[in-house]
């Protein structure tokens, strides 16, 4: 649904006196399938905006090639236009218009009559529950109500692929996973949506696939699962008294297995699959046990191991 | 086509938004009612003339072409807000055509001015101005163009500039000038040579001389034609390049 080879984009910025290029995104590939939901996941700056900026028409890409839904981005951007919806990370409602009046001109900006235009707007308002506040003027919205209004605007079209740029910064919890119902919904709609987050875990818990990008390169792409697999499997930690450690040592030899003071730390492909095994040959040993904990990778450690950074730090 | 479509569907959602604020036509005309009112009764011994309709004559046009100039020099502030709504991007993202989105914005701002004119017109008849309905039209149309002309250009300023604080110097820079060598508030007959030289390369200049030209009853007079190609010129000019703006892909 997606295709991009090697899209770039650099800008210049002017730092006092000093021009400075600043390299936003170094060619990027990507692959994204029909119906499925994929995200972006990187740190602030990583060009993940750029990036989709590009796709969406907005800025062109000073190299490489993009097809977005059979549309090609350099020699037909009108016809991408067309089979794209957009919703910019910093929001698009004008305060002083209603929800409806947005809607009904966003409608008719993409070629519908007055009538179809009105009945798109009042049935994505109803999807999105806003048709209480419809006709009340967007400055009164809450925070997450006027997302949900860009993002309605952004699909009112009912377009191939949508862009949803950072959807759920900035809403409470319960918003969020409003949001992500939403999201669900397009998808089961047959929308591709793809978009970008710096939360790990709506990347986790949303997204069919994602490529996590730093810097302006992506870093690695997959399912969140598999990425997480990739690097390491999980690590069962198990408290034990100093003297049982060598017992244990030897009970556990077939695990790949670090000894620490007070506990042993194994490696294992599935730790809910291990850990009856560990405990019974613990057991057979006749090693007491302390504790036992199960350490399942993050997709943080995957950027991590990736790019040597936290993203909980940058 | 599909650009009349566009435009008309951009123009109505301005105006829309325009009436829910009536408060700009008070605005609009309270500065220009004070001209009338204070500065003109100045006028009959500046301009040795014997009427005071004489004195409107030469101020009222003066007046409406200054307003023209002005009234779209800052539009460019409304855009700006816009932009950083989001919602120019927005619609950039549709297949609307860029073109009208720039004209939609400046068809509003003409229909504006226009309003205006007509109201400070219809107050100036109180004070004895008498000038025919086709003049006046013509001088209406003269003042469209203006109009039309000075949007675009604050418009496509601010798509390039995308900041207030560096709008505002650039359009006073430029206006005041502009306002200074035109003859706009006095006519240039008594200045002096050089300067009338200097007032004959900017183009309000001659915009002025022909609704003056208008509303002295004078149709015929070649002022009346050349400002008005000039000004059509200009405005075709601007209106292209501004739109060119709005379809330039940069942030
Ligand atoms: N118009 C521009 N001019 C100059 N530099 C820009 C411009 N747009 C983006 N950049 C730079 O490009 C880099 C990538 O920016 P981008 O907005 O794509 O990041 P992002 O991944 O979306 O970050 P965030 O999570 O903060 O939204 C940043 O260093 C940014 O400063
Ligand atoms: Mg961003």
């Amino acid at each position: 649904m997606i295709e991009t080879r090697g899209l770039r984009k650099s800008f210049a910025s002017r730092q006092g006196r000093e021009k400075k290029k600043v390299e936003a995104v170094r060619g990027v590939d990507l692959d994204v399938a029909e119906g499925e939901i994929f995200g972006f996941l990187g740190p602030n700056g990583a060009g993940k905006t750029t990036t989709l900026r590009m796709l969406a028409t907005l800025i062109e890409p000073d190299d490489g090639t993009a097809t977005i839904a059979g549309a090609d981005l350099r020699s037909d951007p009108g016809e991408v236009r067309r089979r794209i919806g957009y919703v910019a990370q910093g929001g698009s409602t004008w305060d002083d218009s209603t929800a409806r009046e947005e809607l009904v001109l966003q409608a008719r900006l993409y070629g519908a009559s007055k009538s179809d235009a009105l009945a798109r707007a009042a049935r994505v308002l109803e999807g999105f529950q806003l048709s209480e506040y419809a006709d009340r003027k967007c400055k009164t919205y809450s925070g997450g109500q006027r997302r949900r209004v860009d993002i309605a605007l952004g699909i009112i079209h009912e377009p191939k692929v949508v862009f949803l740029d950072e959807p759920t910064t900035g809403l409470d919890p319960q918003s969020r996973a409003h949001m992500w119902d939403e999201i669900r919904r397009l998808r089961a709609e047959g929308m591709t949506v793809f978009i970008t987050t710096h939360y790990l875990d709506e990347a986790d818990a949303l997204c069919d696939r994602i490529s996590i990008m730093d810097n302006g390169e992506i870093v690695a792409s997959g399912t969140p699962a598999g990425l997480k697999r990739e690097i390491s499997g999980d690590v069962v930690r198990v408290g034990l008294p100093v003297d049982a450690i060598p017992a244990a040592v030897q009970a556990l030899s077939s695990y790949k297995i670090e000894t620490y003071d007070d506990h042993v730390r194994l490696n294992v492909e599935d730790g809910a699959v291990a850990i009856p095994q560990i405990l019974r040959a613990l057991d057979a040993a006749g090693v007491p046990l302390g504790t036992v904990e199960l350490h399942r990778p993050s997709l943080d450690d995957v950027f991590l191991t990736k790019t040597g950074r936290s993203l909980r730090e940058s | 086509m599909k650009l009349l479509r566009d435009t008309s569907l951009i123009f109505n959602r301005q105006m829309q938004l325009l009436l829910r604020n009536p408060i700009w036509i008070f605005v609009g005309v309270f500065q220009p009612v004070m001209y009338l009112l204070l500065f003109a009764p100045l006028l009959k011994p500046a301009l040795q003339v014997r009427t005071n309709a004489e004195a409107y004559e030469i101020f009222v046009p003066g007046l409406l072409v200054l307003l023209a100039i002005f009234g779209g020099l800052f539009q460019g502030f409304g855009l700006i807000a816009e932009l950083r709504a989001g919602v120019i991007e927005r619609s950039r993202v549709t297949p609307v055509s860029r073109v009208a989105l720039l004209l939609g914005r400046s068809l509003r701002d003409v229909v504006s001015l226009i309003a205006q004119a007509i109201i400070i017109t219809l107050l100036a008849l109180v004070f004895d101005l008498r000038v025919f309905v086709p003049n006046l039209l013509l001088a209406y149309l003269m003042l469209a163009l203006i109009s039309l002309m000075t949007s675009a250009v604050s418009y496509g300023v601010a798509l390039v500039v995308k900041s207030e604080d560096a709008l505002a110097p650039l359009m006073n820079t430029v206006a005041q000038p502009v306002l200074l060598l035109s003859g706009i508030l006095l006519p240039l007959t008594y200045a002096p040579g050089w300067l009338q030289g200097i007032a004959d390369w900017n183009p309000f200049s001659w915009a002025v001389n022909g609704t003056r030209a208008l509303f002295r009853g004078d149709l015929g007079a070649p002022d009346v034609w050349q400002g008005l190609l000039i000004m059509a010129v200009l405005a075709v000019v601007a209106v292209a390049w501004a739109a060119r703006e709005f379809a330039r892909s940069v942030r």
